[in-house]
């Protein structure tokens, strides 16, 4: 644990006590989860306290569960030039709610929210310019959530009549190979069925990585 | 009823549409496939809406499907002019997570070819920018010398661009026989190049009027837009992760951090000159104090085991099997770590599940934060110094579009 880290997570905790709901660390780095509906309020204290001076948002971004209730993470990375740390914000929330545009804080949350809700579908409020960025021009889905399959949906090719580039169903030449190498040996939990070893195995089971 | 002459000319005058123009994505000053929309008022720039994601290839979805080892080789193919930078991005992030340290040797050796990434990096960035404002030579000269270090990259690696030579705890082998030799020899050499490059375009004319005094911000301006690397740092921000937040043996290495002043394209180019100097250091003491030993840590649930061993022990070959296969696990957590990369900060956030997989792979390319500021930079100047900027900027597509 870092003192310095949990000092300035304990700042961040009790100056917003309603609007952060913890600090941790993970892996040596400060991670502050924060309540969707206040996340300009927690960006700009971050940004003007003087314990913070977070004043460069290096990064917004999203990570899909699709399992959880509120699927999406929200994840805005943010660094302070003046302590020389960095800390991460985190919050939650659904696929039709939308979270609140941090521009009005930080110039730079423009093309990462852009890029959030192109890939993951998470709608920005108040974003001033909210399109796709990445993706085609027309393209549907949001391609980083889980569901959305790899190969995607169309393909393009220029077809040589038409005397244009056109969009097709994805034609696999053969089925898409996802192999499951996850051994039996190390890092399953579940016992095999039939194995009369399976306790044993669960005790001399620490041999891992890490 | 007629009107006077003047106020009919006022009346026509309001007719007057701004002018639209697309510039790219086939234009040669785009670096690559840009496609920016630019309303121009007569040729001063009004609006500027760079259309990205012409080279986006979903590189986070399909590093999604790979193992860790499987991953490192797409980070090449993000920034492709310096990819040392990015996959040592990715190695320090998945040491960060596995929680080990490679082997001193190898990180010696992953620090050298970073540096060796920069000085291709700048070299090219800043002669394809001259190249844009006209001037042909400098980027003959560099791409010389690009080869030269692409030869040591393909010596030591066997590919000339797309190294993939880093791995989780070290590298992939070895410096072969008599490399460490050439690369302190062109280190000699090198520093003439330099100073030919700076003859022709440091204190030329028509290179300073197309580049002092455009395209500059102020250091506050800078951090609002997410700015990092030598583009912030000609804003007058001192600040290099290098220095600042130390990975491998940066902390041992004695360089200095060339900083700007304006912030404009002039400075840009400056520090970038500079920063090739200082990398150069980099690279003399890497070579110098290289100590002895394995490139890779010992342990072989992470690292593969050595060819002869493989022929000797049966426990050698299940690791090297396994690791092929399946890869290594990574436990539960997550992190982001950056480095220094010669566009500036290059950030890799991994949330990892336990698998051998990475759950989230997120690329913080430091080109989409200097991008997006481009309107706003170019903003009240004229149409060509939208190619300066572009140019001073240090973009490439690789790495923004993903």
């Amino acid at each position: 644990m870092d003192q310095a880290l949990r000092g300035l997570g304990e700042i961040i905790t009790l100056s917003l006590p309603n609007e952060v709901t913890t600090a941790e660390q993970i892996n040596g780095e400060l991670c502050i989860n924060a309540h969707r509906e206040t996340i300009i309020k927690v960006m700009t204290f971050l940004r003007d306290d003087v314990n913070c001076q977070f004043k460069v948002l290096l990064d917004v971004c999203g990570v899909d569960y699709p399992d959880r209730d509120e699927r999406f993470d929200i994840v805005y990375n943010l660094l302070s030039m003046t302590h020389n740390q960095r800390v991460r914000v985190k919050i939650r929330t659904h696929e039709k709610t939308p979270v609140p545009s941090v521009v009005s804080v930080f110039s730079s949350a423009n093309w990462w929210e852009r890029e959030t809700w192109d890939l993951l579908g998470v709608y920005f409020s108040g974003h001033p310019d909210l399109r796709r960025i990445l993706t085609d021009y027309g393209f549907e889905g949001h391609p980083l959530r889980k569901d959305f399959p790899l190969s995607g949906y169309v393909e393009v090719r220029y077809d040589d009549e038409k005397k244009r580039v056109v969009y097709e169903p994805v034609k696999m030449a053969q089925d898409f190979r996802n192999f499951d190498f996850m051994s039996p040996w190390e890092a399953m939990d579940a016992p095999l069925p039939g194995d009369e070893k399976a306790e044993d195995a669960n005790d001399t089971s620490s041999e891992g990585v890490s | 009823m007629t009107l006077p002459v003047r106020e009919l000319v006022e009346v026509a005058e309001k007719h007057i549409k701004n002018y639209n123009l697309n510039f790219g994505p086939q234009h040669p000053s785009a670096h690559g496939v840009l496609r920016l929309v630019l309303e121009l008022d007569g040729e001063v720039i009004e609006r500027a809406d760079p259309h990205i994601g012409l080279l986006h290839r979903g590189t986070e979805k399909l590093i999604e499907h790979k193992t860790y080892s499987q991953a490192l080789p797409y980070f090449d193919r993000l920034d492709y002019v310096s990819p040392q930078c990015q996959e040592h991005a990715f190695v320090l992030a998945t040491e960060k997570l596995l929680s080990i340290k490679a082997s001193p040797r190898g990180q010696y050796i992953r620090v050298l070819f970073s540096e060796i990434g920069r000085e291709l990096n700048h070299m090219f960035s800043v002669c394809a920018f001259a190249m844009d404002l006209g001037a042909m030579t400098p980027m003959l000269w560099a791409c010389e010398e690009r080869e030269k270090l692409m030869e040591f990259c393909e010596r030591v690696s066997g590919a000339r661009l797309h190294m993939a030579y880093f791995r989780t705890g070290g590298v992939a082998c070895d410096l072969p026989d008599g490399l460490a030799d050439d690369i302190a020899q062109w280190c000699e050499v090198f520093p003439m190049v330099i100073d030919d490059i700076e003859m022709l375009l440091t204190n030329n004319r028509i290179f300073k009027q197309r580049t002092i005094d455009i395209g500059g911000l102020s250091a506050e301006e800078a951090m609002d837009w997410g700015f990092s690397g030598p583009n912030l740092r000609a804003c007058g921000v001192p600040w290099d992760l290098r220095k600042s937040q130390p990975y491998d043996v940066y902390e041992t290495m004695d360089f200095d951090i060339p900083v700007g002043k304006t912030g404009d394209c002039y400075d840009r180019y400056l520090v970038r000159i500079a920063e090739m100097r200082e990398s150069l250091k980099i690279i003399k003491q890497c070579l110098a104090e290289m100590p002895k030993g394995p490139v890779r840590m010992e342990n072989h649930k992470i690292t593969p085991p050595s060819r002869s061993d493989m022929k000797n022990s049966m426990e050698s070959l299940i690791h090297h099997f396994k690791l092929f296969t399946e890869g290594y696990h990574v436990p539960v957590g997550e992190t982001y770590t950056a480095v220094e990369a010669p566009k500036g900060e290059f950030g890799v956030y991994i949330v990892s599940d336990g698998t051998n997989k990475p759950y989230r792979c997120k690329i913080r390319p430091p080109g989409f934060a200097h991008l997006q500021a481009l309107e706003f930079i170019s903003n009240g100047y004229m149409l060509a110094d939208v190619v300066a900027n572009i140019g001073s900027l240090d973009i490439v597509f690789g790495e923004i579009d993903r």
